[in-house]
């Protein structure tokens, strides 16, 4: 077969559907996303009947998935590295359970938060929970490791995580496929009692899963993704992992002069770490994220050979590496461009011309004029974008779902009127069981679901709950009274500035919906319409 | 042959169509490639860029070094100058001078344009203009583009079929307006060079 033209995300895909996939359960987020589009566009993919709906979060995802797995089919997750805090009871459960058919998670990692809130590693995941990573360095290789995954993932019977990061997930090259194999049939595990974590089974499961680690390492140690290169100048061995073994031989195009330890496959393979540890005088280490391999080398009295690496400031100890980074590590000199000059302007990305929430912003910012700044918990989406001139107009956005619950902690303290701002997407993700709470104690907040039918952040994937939202808040036991719907437009704005000042005044739960379309949603489905 | 290319606009400008055609043209060249955008946000207006390698060697990085582009390609002329860090000593900036305002503190096009002059290697033209004599002013990404392709190592013809197969299923008229606008901004740049 010949080359493709496959973003990271798209080879994963392909790999995952070539490898036997018979469901993908993920939520949105930058940069996994195209995992599931691709998925979802596929025509193969339709016609193998493969699962591709998405989930309303990363928790019922990654526990469909196992449920998929309890029935002996092969499942893929996948997330933006947050949503592995969002999944992580199932996940780390997962791996106490093991797998009937392969499991496979992906967790894409935002290194220099291009479009995240924080920058973790999700390897610390993996290791936390003891099950094997893949991480890749090309789009090949992600293809290549996604084909053998789910193998792997029976094979040790755990889920397998495959970490990238948003270089890999959206960087294009050529891939080569290889033929599809057939899915699983249904098949109930051996034994019945596996997916059951009574302490009695559960203790005897993770003993299973310890006893596993020596088969993971010797997995590891002769898998094709960790290669061993030597070198002529030992005074220096290399450890590098996934994408940042490409900065390295980026600086060596005619090959690297030293030892070459790539390690794409965790837990790491003890032999080829012990080889170049012994054969070099000091050791570098190069990877994306975190130090999670330099800390393990290193260990915490750091009293063995010089490791050099991101604790001890030989690279940046926070932010993506690149070419110059890695070449400044590695003492070689490149040539500089010009400064940028300073007639050049920043450009930030800010809400749509047209968007609703900047109407919503506009009206809630009068109405809350009487009380003063400082009040009002955002939350993750387009509307974050509030925060920014000319709306300056939220003071918080931490996690899914914390705008409600934040809200709540500071009305509890005595702020009110207190304001959440959250959209709908977020909303059924994972703002209704906050809002369960307020109910509950009947605290005074308001909550303002700003509802654009869509999930706009990510691209405009369908949004779990759309149309339904009304009557979630009233299932949850908001009081209908204080249920107002709104129209977010220019020519209304008196109206919703009174409709929301009203409910400002209210002493309990408010929930105001402004309900319009997201614009750019709307305009991808009229040109879809018009195909 | 490597031609290491920073392409740099505003969101919804079309610079990733432009990646596209041209990776098209790589592939079927047999040429090794490389692309990196930079995807999220959805909302239209920040500033964008991708990297776009091309080699008949193996490319490791995905990213090209700073100071090592042979090209910047931008669709907005502010653009341009901001990645500049990028570029090589020796390298180009191939852009269109139509500014994109959608900040409130742009600054003087003169003082930008001022700036692009002061450049060794520069081809500035107005794409904007170009694009709507071509027959379509949605088309000046592409304008760029042809201006771009005297300097990448790719047959001619193989970036006219990249325009082919980019556009391909939106009948034949859009890809003979697409083609006419990729002929016209070359035209221009050969004049310019
Ligand atoms: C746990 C977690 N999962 C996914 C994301 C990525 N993400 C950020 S905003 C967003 C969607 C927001 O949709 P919605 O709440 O409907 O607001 P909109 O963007 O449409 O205004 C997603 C999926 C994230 N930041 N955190
Ligand atoms: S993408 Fe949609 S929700 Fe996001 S800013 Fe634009 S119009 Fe608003």
């Amino acid at each position: 077969m010949s080359k493709q033209l496959f973003l990271g995300d798209e080879a994963i895909a392909q790999g995952a559907i070539d490898g036997g996939l018979s469901g993908v359960y993920a939520y949105p987020g930058t940069p996994s996303t195209e995992i599931m589009e691709y998925v979802q566009g596929s025509k193969q993919a339709a016609e193998l009947g493969i699962h591709r709906q998405w989930s309303a979060n990363e928790k019922t995802a990654m526990e469909a998935a196992l449920g998929m797995s309890y029935a002996g089919k092969r499942s893929l997750v996948c997330f933006k590295h947050v949503g592995m805090n969002v999944a992580a009871d199932s996940f780390v459960n997962a791996a106490v359970t093991g797998v009937n058919g392969g499991v496979v998670v992906v967790s894409a990692d935002d290194p220099s938060m291009h479009s995240s809130q924080n920058e973790q590693d999700s390897r610390f995941y993996a290791k936390f929970a003891m099950i094997p990573i893949l991480e890749p360095s090309n789009q090949q290789e992600a293809y290549d490791m996604m084909y053998t995954a789910f193998e792997l993932s029976e094979r040790v019977n755990t889920p397998v995580m495959l970490r990238i990061t948003t270089r890999m997930a959206h960087s294009r090259s050529g891939v080569e496929r290889k033929p599809t194999k057939p899915q699983r049939g249904v098949s109930l595990p051996d034994d019945p009692r596996q997916f059951v974590l009574l302490p009695a089974i559960a203790r005897r499961n993770y003993r299973k899963l310890l006893a596993m680690q020596d088969v993971m390492v010797d997995a590891s140690e002769h898998s094709p993704f960790n290669t061993y290169t030597d070198g002529p100048k030992h005074n220096m061995g290399i450890i590098a992992t996934g994408i940042a073994h490409n900065y390295l031989m980026e600086n060596y195009p005619n090959g690297c002069p030293h030892p070459v330890l790539k390690i794409s496959q965790y837990p790491i393979p003890r032999k080829q770490v012990e080889q170049i540890y012994a054969a070099c005088d000091s050791v570098l280490i190069l990877e994306e994220g975190a130090p999670v391999i330099e800390e393990l080398i290193r260990g915490y009295m750091n009293n063995g050979k010089p490791v050099h690496g991101r604790l001890d400031g030989t690279l940046p100890r926070d932010g993506e590496l690149n070419p110059n980074l890695v070449a400044r590590a590695l003492g070689i000199e490149r040539p500089e461009g010009q400064p940028i000059p300073d007639v050049v302007k920043m450009r930030p990305p800010s809400l749509c011309q047209g968007c609703g929430h900047r109407d919503v912003y506009e009206a809630l910012n009068i109405a809350l004029e009487p009380y003063g700044t400082g009040r009002v918990f955002a939350d993750i989406g387009c509307y974050t974008l509030g925060a920014l001139p000319p709306f300056n107009a939220i003071n918080s956005c931490v996690d899914m779902g914390a705008s409600i619950t934040m809200a709540k902690g500071a009305s509890d303290a005595g702020l009110t009127p207190a304001v959440a701002v959250i959209g709908d997407s977020t909303f059924t993700h994972s703002g209704m069981t906050g809002l369960l709470d307020a109910v509950n104690e009947g605290s005074s907040i308001t909550v303002i679901i700003s509802d654009n039918s869509t999930t706009g952040m990510t691209g405009g994937q369908q949004s779990s709950a759309t149309g339904r939202i009304i009557d979630i808040c009233k299932g949850i036991g908001v009081d209908p009274e204080h249920i107002k719907v709104i129209t977010p437009l220019k020519k209304n704005l008196d109206e919703n500035v009174r409709t929301i000042a009203e409910e400002l005044k209210h002493n309990g739960v408010s929930v105001i919906i402004p309900q319009r379309e997201c614009i750019q949603t709307a305009s991808r489905k009229a040109k879809a319409a018009a195909k | 042959m490597k031609n290491d290319i920073v392409l740099a606009g505003v969101g919804g400008q079309g610079i990733l169509s432009i990646a596209a055609a041209i990776g098209h043209a790589a592939v079927s060249s047999n040429l090794n490639i490389k692309q990196a955008e930079v995807h999220g946000m959805s909302q239209r207006g920040g500033d964008v860029q991708s990297h776009l390698r091309i080699s008949d060697r193996p490319i490791a990085s995905d990213l090209v070094p700073a100071g090592g582009a042979d090209m910047i390609i931008s669709v907005e002329p502010m653009e341009a100058l901001r990645y500049l860090p990028m570029l090589s000593p020796e390298g180009w900036v191939v852009t269109s001078t139509t500014p994109f305002v959608n900040i409130p503190d742009y600054p003087p096009v003169e003082d930008v344009l001022a700036e692009l002059r002061r450049l060794k290697r520069c081809v500035a033209i107005d794409a904007d203009a170009i694009a709507k004599e071509a027959g379509s002013a949605r088309a000046s990404n592409i304008v760029m583009l042809g201006a771009a392709s005297t300097f990448i190592d790719i047959p001619f013809e193989r970036i006219e079929d990249g325009i082919r197969a980019l556009f391909g299923r939106k009948g034949n008229e859009v890809v003979e307006m697409n083609l006419k606008a990729l002929r016209a901004g070359r035209e221009h740049s050969e004049k310019m060079r």
